[in-house]
């Protein structure tokens, strides 16, 4: 696994090398491109300026918050997809998928004209519980939550379509229930899947700017978050955006990484 | 604990329809080819398979609404199923923690089960890392320690190297012998059903076509499948004393004396080439044709058509003396006490 | 599509005809004057757009809106453009600086508005009254023009409020109170006019404190440098800026 090697039957194929190198260059250069404009020498005073520290702090808390919220609705609702048979389910498995294709800020006046103080079911909760949702936290993270869901549910019902349904039989002829199933043998079985999911999931949520800025605002301590704080820093401080985006990929880096060795391979 | 079934399950291409009862301790065992609705019939017991019609009564009871996990069963998968995130001693106390034991009296219970099938010492190891023949008998502790009134186990030994299947399958004996309730074995293996069944129930296109002891069954085949697992040639004819007239017009004299539409079957190591007609007047003597000539085991079995489909074992220096070669005219003879008929 | 495609097509034997019988010299077929605008500038600037094309036969008049801060970027990173007008001198500042840009102009000025939901949950008659702390303001960020604007009259008027959002631009902000999520917003005048009905402004005296330039300049590797000065006369000339305080801006 840590050894380059050659395929088993020998040469890697120019046709499969060439392309796969462009698109690693396509990738990676835009990174390079931030790296070699990142002005290095007042690095550490940019970084150890508080507004700086306040926004990764949030946007870490917020993405693993949001990733939590996907995956205990987001794992029953893809073992809904891969495992029961109902009417509509290609058309509920098409809208699963709707936050992938829809632009972040139209998701953003979405949840707003739903959980927005005068929203569909805002109103009600403000009305009931005196809860608003936008120019809060928690609206952050439903924002990110909102459209990091799919890559969640995605990935957990491919590894469930792929699990092999007769340890599920085996485990209900020993007398397990299907929650007992579920929790003690399907969970287990597919965990690589869901961990897989939820890196995605969290590194989408990280990365979440549109609905964030459209639904919970921008203010900072509360729903400023790294990718809007780099975005209103482009406006008037380039150089500070750059620092902004390369601590966010640092991070984001560090702890895919550090996943991907834990779980992945 | 006594089973009465009948298992009825239709399926678009397929269709099984089966009574099945076995008296308490007793071990039935489902036998027949690929496809004959062996394993079906065991998943419906299961409640794995739904039934289109029919019950499943333990003692009495019908269990058929109980979903599977309800039903007192347990079950030995042909490739095992070991849960792979679990050791050897969590697989065996997965289902003892379901039937509501407390995590560690649950150990404690899997641990002894795993060392009654002699694992001692493989309580930690993972299924991955468990031997083919470790892993057959985790499966087994693991569907006993839930102490299942109905045992289902389906090629439970199909899985095993020729060695280890010795092995097991003595052991498997060994099990089935101390287990008190009933319990239904798959199997395609006439070997496998003779050494571990009380009785077979032959299953052809999802219908029972023959039971009974394996001793009897191995005896008195009643199908062409169950004779040719049991090696022996089969011939429906109609018998008049000793005489029986068999379809192509070949009249043979068996051992017994009967009346009626009957089975006849002779081993093919009783059958006798000849190059050209004996000497003598022996009865049971017929010309007919090689069609093909084939190895089996230290044994050359000659296979002729024309007039009867016989197999017929010889050694190798008769096949050299004789000459014997595919698609040449030879005669055949059976003696007449190796020939057995019995009712059909 | 197939017609847009057809008049593609039939585009330069049209603008060939005109400009054989164009009076003004003869201009060469297919030239384009290309120019970034302040996204406020949108309606007002096409309006003066469709003009210059009246007035200049051959030519065609492009427009790139958006926030001045990123058209800004694009012109110094080398983007293709003939005119530049932004919505603050800080802006507008970056491109001189990079020498992309000589003598910038300031054509309109615009003012802060209270907007406000037209039923005004808040009743809200005054700037000070936004220091409510239970009302929801939002602001946009200090970072952007009209927070930079914000702040100024907030600070005339020695007023502390307490945004519950910093929106990144001006549009943001007018839409949470067009949706009702937010009681106020302190944006610009033209915005409030151009939201029509949905929103209400409140004009309040410190805005005055805080009055918007907008500049305007040719710049300085224009393909159509002429025609560029030409577009900056008329939008400082009496029919242009008529077209501009109809869209709410105030003379310079």
């Amino acid at each position: 696994m840590k050894t380059i090697s050659a395929s088993p039957r020998g040469r890697v194929p120019w046709v499969l090398l060439v392309p796969a190198l462009l698109g690693l260059a396509f990738l990676v250069l835009p990174l390079a491109g931030l790296l070699i404009r990142t002005p290095w020498p007042t690095m550490g005073t940019r970084l150890a300026q508080p507004e700086v520290r306040d926004a990764l702090g949030l946007s870490l808390f917020t993405a693993t918050l949001a990733t939590l919220v996907c995956m205990v609705c987001g794992v029953p609702l893809a073992w809904l997809l891969a495992r029961v048979s109902f009417p509509g389910l290609r058309l509920v498995r098409a809208l699963v998928t709707v936050p992938l294709v829809l632009p972040p800020v139209v998701g953003g006046v979405a949840l707003l004209l739903v959980l927005g103080r005068r929203g569909l079911v805002g109103r009600w909760l403000d009305s009931a519980f005196g809860i608003t949702l936008p120019f809060t936290t928690a609206g952050v993270v439903l924002a990110e939550a909102f459209v990091a869901m799919p890559f969640l549910v995605i990935s957990v019902e491919g590894a469930l379509r792929a699990a092999d349904l007769r340890y599920e039989e085996a485990a209900a002829t020993l007398g397990a229930s299907r929650w007992t199933v579920f929790r003690r043998v399907t969970l287990p079985l597919v965990a690589p899947g869901i961990v897989a999911g939820g890196i995605l999931c969290w590194a989408r949520a990280l990365g979440e700017f549109g609905a964030t800025i459209t639904f919970a605002g921008n203010f900072p301590g509360r729903t400023q978050t790294m990718p809007l704080a780099v975005y209103l820093a482009l406006e008037t401080d380039p150089q500070a955006a750059i620092v902004l985006s390369v601590v966010l990929l640092a991070v984001s880096v560090a702890v895919l990484a550090g996943l991907r060795d834990r779980w992945i391979s | 604990m006594s089973l009465d079934a009948h298992l009825v399950v239709r399926r678009p291409a397929f269709d099984l329809d089966l009574a099945l009862t076995a008296a308490p301790g007793e071990v039935v065992a489902l036998l027949g080819p690929n496809g004959a609705g062996k394993t079906t019939a065991l998943r419906a017991l299961a409640g794995l398979a739904p039934l289109s019609a029919g019950f499943v009564r333990l003692d009495g009871t019908d269990v058929r609404a109980l979903p599977t996990e309800l039903r007192p069963i347990g079950m030995v998968f042909q490739d095992y199923l070991l849960f792979p995130h679990l050791s050897a001693v969590d697989n065996v106390a997965f289902g003892l923690r379901c039937h509501g034991a407390r995590k560690g009296a649950a150990r404690d219970q899997a641990r002894d089960w795993l060392s009654r099938v002699g694992l001692s010492g493989c309580e930690a190891k993972r299924p991955g890392e468990l031997s083919g023949g470790q892993a057959q008998r985790v499966a087994l502790a693991r569907a006993l320690a839930v102490r299942p009134r109905l045992l289902l186990l389906d090629e439970p030994l199909a899985a095993l190297d020729a060695h280890t299947r010795l092995e097991v399958r003595s052991q498997l004996r060994g099990h089935l012998a101390d287990f008190g309730g009933v319990a239904v074995l798959v199997t395609h293996d006439p070997l496998d059903a003779m050494v571990l069944a009380d009785r077979l129930v032959v299953i052809e296109s999802g219908r029972s076509v023959q039971e009974g002891p394996p001793a009897q069954v191995a005896r008195h085949p009643r199908t062409d499948f169950v004779a040719r697992l049991v090696g022996l040639n089969l011939y429906r004819g109609f018998a008049s004393g000793h005489t029986v007239a068999l379809d192509p017009g070949i009249t043979l004299d068996a051992a017994e004396s009967l009346d009626g539409p009957v089975f006849l079957t002779f081993p093919p190591a009783a059958v006798a080439l000849f190059r050209s007609r004996p000497d003598g007047t022996p009865r049971n003597l017929w010309r007919t044709r090689i069609s093909m000539i084939e190895r089996h085991g230290d044994r050359i079995r000659v296979h002729l058509d024309d007039p009867l489909a016989v197999a017929a074992d010889v050694t190798a220096a008769a096949v050299a003396e004789l000459g014997l070669i595919e698609d040449s005219q030879v005669w055949a003879a059976v003696k007449a006490t190796e020939t057995h008929a019995y009712p059909a | 599509m197939k017609k847009s495609l057809l008049a593609l097509a039939l585009l330069p034997v049209v603008l060939a005809g005109c400009g054989s019988t164009a009076t003004k010299g003869t201009p060469a077929p297919g030239r384009t004057l290309t120019v970034f605008a302040a996204a406020s500038l949108t309606e007002s600037f096409k309006a003066l757009g469709r003009t210059f094309e009246a007035a200049h036969p051959g030519v065609k008049v492009t427009f790139n809106f958006g926030a001045s801060s990123a058209l800004a970027q694009q012109i110094t990173q080398g983007a293709p453009a003939d005119v530049f007008a932004a919505a603050s001198p800080a802006t507008m500042k970056t491109v001189t600086d990079a020498g992309d840009a000589t003598a910038p102009k300031t054509f309109v000025k615009n003012r802060l508005e209270i907007a406000v939901p037209p039923a005004n949950p808040g009743k809200i008659v005054a700037l000070k009254d936004l220091a409510n702390a239970k009302l929801k303001v939002v602001l946009c960020a200090p970072q952007v023009p009209c927070g930079a604007a914000a702040i100024k009259a907030l600070g005339a008027a020695g007023l502390k409020v307490t945004p519950v959002s910093q929106e990144q631009d001006v549009k943001a902000a007018l839409t949470k109170v067009e949706l009702g999520e937010a009681d106020a917003a302190l944006v610009y005048r033209t915005d409030v006019k151009s939201a029509g009905d949905k929103v209400k402004g409140i004009d309040f005296p410190e805005s005055l404190k805080a009055i918007n330039a907008y500049p305007i300049a040719v710049l300085a590797k224009a393909p159509q440098a002429a025609l560029a000065q030409e577009f900056t006369q008329l939008v400082t000339s009496a029919p242009g800026q008529q077209v501009l305080q109809q869209a709410g801006f105030e003379a310079p």
